[in-house]
């Protein structure tokens, strides 16, 4: 088993819940908890839009995905397993439950199904524990971490599904680097591929033959938190959940792109701490007042930089994200070029 | 934290060093060392939350703030309470807090020690920055005791809190998400407010807050019509209003209560101990009863605390023939007003207004239970919880510092040391079991070699379930003393071991109240407790029985066969 965690450690398997925290660390510290009651939680919740691989992997490997299962609980030695699902999963429960039990993981694993309407919010792992437990669903402070007092105050290890499937992978040397990206095009998704994760934005999209042959931007790590890049700027990695979207940057219509994702954290806010609640409900309410124009206000910069600084967890922080970097990357630039912009007005007159 | 554990920590705030203990937070470094860092949802009786994030500060080697009331101070951490980060967050958050919280200050009985009002000050803040959001929002009361505004609620939470985890009756939830989340009661048919008052006591907006009478009390004040106008000031009030003047924590400032309530324009201000030592005198004549009489229900419990009356009454109303008959100081003190005083003085009983000043909001769901009416009369008229005193006392400008003391009436007395103590957790207890011991000694073919006893400390103190065994005159007599209702499952569950029970719902007794002044928190109160225990030892007569005067009243009310109407009462089992 030791041997195991220094596999991990090796191939410096991060986790791929959108975090990239290291899988060798979390583990080490819930396996050196002394406490003989821990638990295993998979969280199969993807929230965030635009990802789609966890239900690719219960779709096309959900053997090994069970086999990982098996692995990180004997790992721990687990008391009890939850597996967490949003709705839209829930329904292979019977398929994973009977891979389960052909695995030796008979009666050891609760499905859990996801709160309707619970939002966002509802896949971050501390809440997860929350509503495990019937708790408010909102995040935990922390420390202590899930690692040492989680689920009922016990040491408990918390993975996402694509993570424990690498696990699996890493158990049987066959794990080569390699991680799922979703590439979507307009918020449709094009599909899943599963490629090295050393590859640069624009080689992921050359390799799986999505690269547009018009204008674009993209949005990288999810269609809500992610950051948006313009087309000169592809060399960078895929973070986060590892998501592309592209989007077609003379048709696209930048009020409604800003409203969805301002909308988004204002209605996935769990409504815990000040800047987030708050802070996401007045920047839709600057967006109705000022529309774009909204960026050259004292307070949108406040509000965002704030988001970023005081909020109680990683939605808050990341909630500006998307709409700085899509002003900074994307509109600024465009604007520049009055042709451009003539283009655009176009657009959102024909919204209108 | 242990004590092994204590080595020597040093972290630097804005450039100066100090020493820290291990496990230390930040927030608590900074106030002991007079460093100002603001604080909304911080509150020493309650479990860390971290959700206003107005206590943000910066840590050097991190890009993103922390909260200072949940981040420990490690050895070597520099923080900055006043970057450029930590500005922008600080006063960001609390503009965001300004448009949550509707300013209805011109009748806020908090306006003179707004939390609010003293940051924006202290930033140079303009609280209207953003539009108020929350202009419709309901506002839910709790008979006539408490209520919540939703249009004033930051959002804290620490009322659910309060009310779930350390009273354990879990009245209070929040629904909804976001910006749409709110504070409401419960649909739970099973689970019913005990209107103690905690959520309003540990709200730091007055979003929650009693349901007022002031302005009730300045309409009496400002058209008397030839009324007699008698406030009533209750055993722990005294011990706490100091606070809000500038006096330190524990200053019994009795005089000057008497003093403002008589510029307030009161005819006579009467002393709730006065009450109290009736109160002992009728529970102690009960116990002994009980005690001798095989066919009676023991335990006996105190009923003195409203909160505990509305919580046993809904929740086991099966217990009711423990609770003891007696009615509580306010409305023995009211009563004996109204009967007593109004004959010697010759005053028609409709004629005289009473006023109480408590430490409580569920008193003011006392004074409006019919079955405590005098020939038609409720024994009290208003109550007050001390926060609207000491905001009547402001409002009028009255200089509380500096009042002499002036008489307060030509009947009643102060009382005893031991009504003083019904103030606190396990006084009550204390102060029935001086009074039976000094009975039973009294009635004893032992009494050569009996001392009654004065004190009990084993009673005394914060602990939330006190137990003790104690010899009246050769019989054993098993007492528990409940220090909050959180505590009170522990001590139903083992009911027949006990013959006497106290039961406070509020942590620390009345000190603790709801309706107490703001800030309280378990260190505030053990300061209060001592004042309180102080003030008994300097008292000539510290038992109830020897206040000749109260002795005279109680005699007075047997006599006439008033005892039923008076001093007496009974209970129902109550529905949601």
């Amino acid at each position: 088993m030791a041997n195991l965690l220094d596999k991990i450690k090796k191939v410096e398997l991060v986790g791929r819940g959108g975090a990239s925290f290291p899988v060798y660390l979390k583990w080490k510290t819930v396996k050196s908890e002394k406490s003989l009651e821990k638990y295993l939680v998979i969280n199969g919740a993807e929230g965030e839009p635009g990802i789609y691989k966890d239900a690719y992997i219960i779709n096309n490997y959900p053997e090994e995905l069970m086999g990982g299962v098996k692995i990180a609980s004997d790992f721990i030695k687990a008391k009890k397993i939850y597996f967490y699902l949003n709705k839209s999963l829930y329904d292979s429960k019977n398929k994973l439950n009977r891979i389960a039990n052909s695995v030796g993981l008979k009666g050891e694993i609760i499905f859990f199904l996801k709160p309707v309407d619970s939002g966002y919010i509802a896949g971050e792992e501390s809440t997860i524990l929350n509503i495990i437990e019937g708790k408010n669903i909102e995040s935990r402070l922390r420390p202590p971490f899930p690692a040492c007092s989680g689920l009922f105050g016990m040491p408990t290890l918390i993975n996402n599904i694509e993570t424990i499937y690498n696990v699996y992978l890493v158990g049987k040397n066959k794990y080569q680097n390699k991680r799922f990206y979703s590439i979507n095009f307009n918020k449709k998704n094009k599909g899943v591929y599963f490629l090295s994760e050393n590859l640069s934005i624009k080689q992921v999209l050359k390799e799986t033959k999505n690269y547009p042959d018009y204008n674009f931007f993209v949005q990288i790590g999810g269609d809500a938190s992610g950051e948006v890049l313009n087309s000169n700027q592809l060399n960078k990695k895929v973070d986060g959940a590892g998501s592309i979207t592209i989007y077609n940057l003379e048709k696209h219509q930048p009020e409604k792109l800003l409203k969805y994702w301002l909308n988004f954290f204002r209605d996935n806010s769990c409504g815990k701490c000040t800047p987030c609640r708050e802070g996401t409900y007045r920047l839709c309410e600057m967006f109705d007042n000022f529309s774009l124009d909204m960026r050259k206000e004292k307070d949108f910069s406040d509000l965002c930089d704030n988001l970023f600084l005081s909020s109680f967890c990683a939605l808050g922080t990341s909630a500006p994200i998307a709409v700085l970097s899509y002003f900074k990357n994307v509109y600024e630039p465009l604007i520049v070029s009055q042709k451009n912009l003539k283009v655009l007005k176009k657009n959102v007159k024909r919204k209108k | 934290m242990s004590k092994e554990k204590n080595k020597e920590i040093r972290i630097k705030i804005d450039g100066k060093s100090y020493k820290c203990v291990s496990g230390e937070k930040i927030l608590d470094v900074a106030k002991r060392n007079n460093i100002f860092i603001p604080s909304l949802c911080h509150h020493s009786d309650l479990d860390i939350k971290a959700n206003c994030r107005v206590c943000v500060v910066e840590i050097k080697g991190y890009n993103r703030l922390m909260t200072s009331c949940s981040t420990i101070a490690c050895d070597g951490m520099e923080v900055f309470t006043n970057s450029p980060k930590v500005k922008l967050s600080r006063d960001t958050n609390l503009k965001l807090i300004f448009s949550t919280h509707i300013e209805k200050c011109s009748d806020c009985s908090s306006r003179f020690n707004c939390d609010l009002l003293s940051l924006a000050r202290r930033y140079g803040l303009n609280i209207a920055n953003f539009k108020d959001r929350k202009s419709k929002r309901k506002t839910y009361k709790f008979s006539n005791s408490v209520e919540i505004d939703g249009s004033q609620c930051i959002d804290c939470q620490n009322c659910v809190d309060v009310c779930s985890n350390v009273q354990k009756i879990n009245y209070l939830k929040k629904t909804g998400k976001g910006y749409k989340q709110e504070i409401v009661p419960t649909e739970d048919e099973n689970i019913e407010c005990i209107y103690c008052g905690q959520c309003t006591l540990h709200c730091p907006v007055a979003s929650a807050q009693e349901q007022y009478n002031w302005d009730e009390v300045e309409n009496i004040l400002a058209n008397k019509k030839g009324k007699k106008l008698i406030a009533m000031i209750a055993p722990s009030t005294r011990i706490s209003i100091g606070e809000m003047f500038g006096f330190p924590y524990g200053y019994n400032a009795a005089d000057q209560m008497v003093g403002a309530l008589k510029k307030l324009g009161f005819d006579e201000v009467v002393d709730v101990n006065f009450g109290a030592d009736v109160t002992t005198l009728v529970e102690a004549e009960e116990l002994l009863e009980r005690l001798s009489d095989k066919k009676a229900k023991l335990p006996m419990i105190t009923s003195c605390c409203p909160a505990w009356v509305k919580y046993l009454e809904f929740y086991r109303p099966d217990l009711i023939p423990h609770l003891t008959s007696s009615r509580s100081p306010q409305i023995h003190l009211g009563g004996i007003i109204k009967t007593y005083w109004a004959q010697k003085k010759n005053i028609k009983p409709k004629d005289i207004v009473t006023v109480s000043i408590m430490p409580c909001t569920a008193k003011k769901f006392e004074s409006r239970r019919p079955e405590l009416k005098i020939n038609g009369l409720y024994p009290i008229d208003e109550v007050m919880t001390v926060r609207e005193l000491a905001f009547l006392i402001k409002k009028n400008g009255i200089d509380f510092k500096n009042l002499k003391k002036v008489k307060s009436n030509d009947l009643f007395n102060d009382g005893s040391g031991a009504a003083v103590i019904y103030g606190a957790s396990g006084g009550v207890m204390e102060s029935a079991l001086r009074t039976a011991s000094h009975i039973i000694c009294k009635g004893s073919n032992k009494a050569k070699i009996c001392h009654s006893r004065l004190e009990f400390k084993e009673v005394r103190g914060l602990k939330g379930v006190k137990e003790v065994s104690i010899n009246l005159d050769g019989n054993k007599l098993n007492i528990a003393v409940v220090n909050g209702i959180g505590n009170i499952k522990e001590v139903l569950s083992k009911l027949k071991k006990y013959h006497y029970i106290e039961v406070m719902a509020c942590p620390g007794g009345c000190i603790g109240g709801g309706g107490q002044i703001i800030p309280s928190s378990m260190d505030i109160v053990q300061k209060r407790m001592e004042g309180l225990y102080s003030s008994d030892k300097k008292e000539k007569v510290r038992t109830a029985h020897d206040n000749q005067v109260a002795v005279e009243a109680f005699n007075w009310i047997k006599s006439n066969k008033l005892s039923h109407k008076v001093l007496h009462t009974k209970y129902v089992s109550r529905k949601k």
